[in-house]
């Protein structure tokens, strides 16, 4: 299913393999629980990678789906003592009616480029503003769950390994549904549409739908983050799901990884968050230093790596099989 | 309830005033360099900053501290955008807003850093005394800021008007590759067009802190505000960014009298939603600056 171009994007991808492995036998239990809360990141920055990858739809509110799946799965076990596993399918389809909804209304009107992404960031501020707001949403107290280990409540917490693998499968999963749309007719037409969409209209593909599934689909992996994030945590409040540092984190990840391939997302926000952590240790927990880390990443991946790590490690040892910087 | 509104919409106006101001900087970056500037808000909170601890350190007044902060951010601004901006998005639209954006976590998370999330304030014992104006009691500080924002708005005008400077900054703006024929140097127009957007910004913060507050978090609320406002009053449109500014500041405080505090912002988000859709060309529609 994979195809990868040169020998540097295996070798990049067998580290990355290699350490999500190493982390069951590494001994510290830090190690296991930094890496579960960076790829609950992994999977938001998949999300953004649908639309912004490889549809070229620059989003600057994927907190807007995130939040959106978090709150409609919390809402129903809270409130309504609904089961979490239908409330967890609930979030899912929410996330994807969310973004669908948004990209919608804002693909209908012709929004591109930077007004999209504003548009977006306005989406998310509206959904955090009502969440904080009403009482159904636990207006600015957030919505607790109650603690109830078990497979019924999907509530893990007491065994970290399981938690752990469950992760992995879920991360696993996202990617290969994300490589799934690479190599269908479906991502053939999104990124016809991202690099030239009046083309792709003339050529009779239908770009106003094309780019409003990628938006639901999209916003179908954000819901999914959210209400992992919501089981792990077992509480949500506004600022937090709806926050534009998970909208940053989202985009940030995939455009250092590698933006528009499978592994791209996860590499950048594992690294990402492997360089934060390691300089949070470095100068003992200075508060936000990792996020001026990751701008400086960015800034550097914008000059200097315009495909991302991916893209890096694609021009190290090349195949020299046609097909381009792939996987 | 009718006898508030009149003063609801009258400190809408003032404050209104203010996000106009903000704005005008932003949108004059838009109209010539055609950027989006994320950093925007950030600035402004710096110079909150700066003019926090002119007064903190050296009892400066912060209008005074203004003589200071604004040209200190001109000169900041127009290195921003040599040093950094344009360098580093590779001529990339997209790119220039995600640098931007880039410079506002560093600039947000910096101030988080050493200055800590504390809310400061400073005390100017004039800042808080009322003025009464048709019936309504408005704070005197709040009525300096939408003065000055007026003035300074006028006066960015007949600068873009009247001036060799505006004139290369309107036909950079219009012609990029024609200006350059014709010897405009554009590298140094574009930074000077980002040094004057910073300076507004700077002159709003010095404008705002005797009667507002200052954290490493404001600059985000502002910065949205501030899209708002130059979406709506047409990317790029000085009159419209000033007519949408009062606009939007009256949305603001009307929000805040009928859905209560906490939903009271929801209406800027709303009118600014429905601009991008309805009409994202804004009010005014698009126009050189």
């Amino acid at each position: 299913m994979m195809r990868f171009a040169s020998a540097g994007q295996v070798a990049l991808v067998a580290i990355v393999v290699l350490y999500l492995a190493a982390v069951y036998v590494l001994p510290s239990q830090v190690w296991m629980g930094f890496t579960i809360n960076a790829l609950v990141v992994a999977i938001i920055a998949l999300s953004w990678n649908v639309t912004g990858g490889f549809g070229g739809m620059s989003s600057f509110g994927h907190a807007a789906m995130y939040g959106t799946g978090a709150y409609a799965s919390a809402v129903l076990q809270v409130q309504y003592g609904v089961n979490a596993w239908p409330a967890f399918a609930a979030g899912i389809v929410a996330g994807a009616l969310m973004g669908a909804f948004i990209g919608a209304l804002s693909f209908r009107y012709g929004l591109k480029g930077s007004y999209f992404a504003l548009v977006t960031l306005a989406f998310a501020e509206v959904l955090r503003i009502c969440a904080s707001a009403f009482e159904i949403t636990g207006a600015g107290r957030g919505l607790q769950l109650r603690l109830d280990p078990g497979l019924a409540t999907l509530q893990f917490n007491s065994d970290r390994t399981l938690t752990y693998t469950l992760l992995l499968i879920l991360v696993a999963l996202v990617m290969a549904l994300t490589a799934w749309i690479k190599y269908s007719r479906f991502g053939a037409y999104l990124v016809a549409v991202r690099e030239n969409e009046d083309a792709a209209r003339a050529l009779g593909i239908d770009t106003y739908r094309v780019k409003v599934v990628a938006m639901a689909i999209s916003g179908a992996f954000g819901g999914l983050a959210g209400v992992v994030y919501l089981q792990l945590w077992l509480f949500i409040d506004s600022a937090v799901v709806f926050g534009v540092a998970i909208s940053v984190a989202a985009l940030i990840g995939p455009i250092v990884g590698g933006a528009g391939t499978v592994w791209g997302p996860l590499i950048g926000t594992l690294g990402l968050h492997l360089l934060g952590e390691g300089a949070k240790t470095a100068l003992h927990n200075a508060p936000g230093l990792n996020f001026v880390l990751y701008a400086i990443v960015l800034i550097v991946a914008l000059r200097f790596l315009p495909q991302g790590l991916m893209g890096l490690a694609g021009r190290i040892g090349a195949f020299g099989r046609k097909g381009g910087s792939d996987a | 309830m009718s006898s508030l509104i009149l003063p609801a919409v009258l400190n809408g106006l003032m404050m209104g005033a203010v996000y106009a101001l903000i704005a005008l900087g932003l949108t004059l970056i838009y109209g010539v360099l055609h950027i989006i500037n994320f950093a925007h808000g950030s600035l402004l909170m710096l110079a909150l900053y700066a003019a926090y601890f002119l007064f903190q350190h050296l009892g400066i007044d912060p209008y005074l501290a203004a003589v200071i902060v604004v040209p200190l951010f001109f000169g900041l601004g127009y290195a921003l955008q040599r040093v950094v901006i344009a360098p580093m998005s590779a001529g990339s639209e997209q790119n220039v807003l995600l640098v931007t954006l880039a410079l506002s976590l560093v600039i947000d998370n910096l101030a988080l850093y050493f200055w800590t999330s504390n809310t400061r304030t400073v005390d100017v014992p004039y800042a808080y005394n009322t003025v009464e104006v048709f019936g309504a009691y408005l704070t005197l500080g709040r009525v300096i800021a939408f003065v000055a924002a007026l003035v300074v708005a006028g006066l960015m005008w007949l600068f873009m008007t009247r001036t060799r400077t505006g004139a290369a900054i309107r036909a950079v703006a219009v012609e990029k590759r024609g200006a350059e024929i014709v010897g405009i140097d554009v590298g140094h127009t574009y930074a000077i067009c980002f040094g004057l957007g910073t300076a507004c910004v700077a002159l709003a913060a010095c404008l705002l802190l005797p009667t507002f507050y200052v954290t490493p978090q404001v600059g985000y609320t502002f910065v949205l505000v501030a899209f708002t406002t130059v979406v709506m009053g047409g990317m790029g449109s000085l009159p419209g960014a000033l007519i949408a500014g009062l606009a939007l500041g009256v949305i603001e405080a009307l929000g805040g009298l009928f859905l209560g505090e906490s939903l009271g912002q929801i209406g800027i988000f709303v009118a600014f939603i429905l601009t991008l859709l309805f009409r994202p060309s804004g009010l005014l529609g698009r126009r050189p600056a």
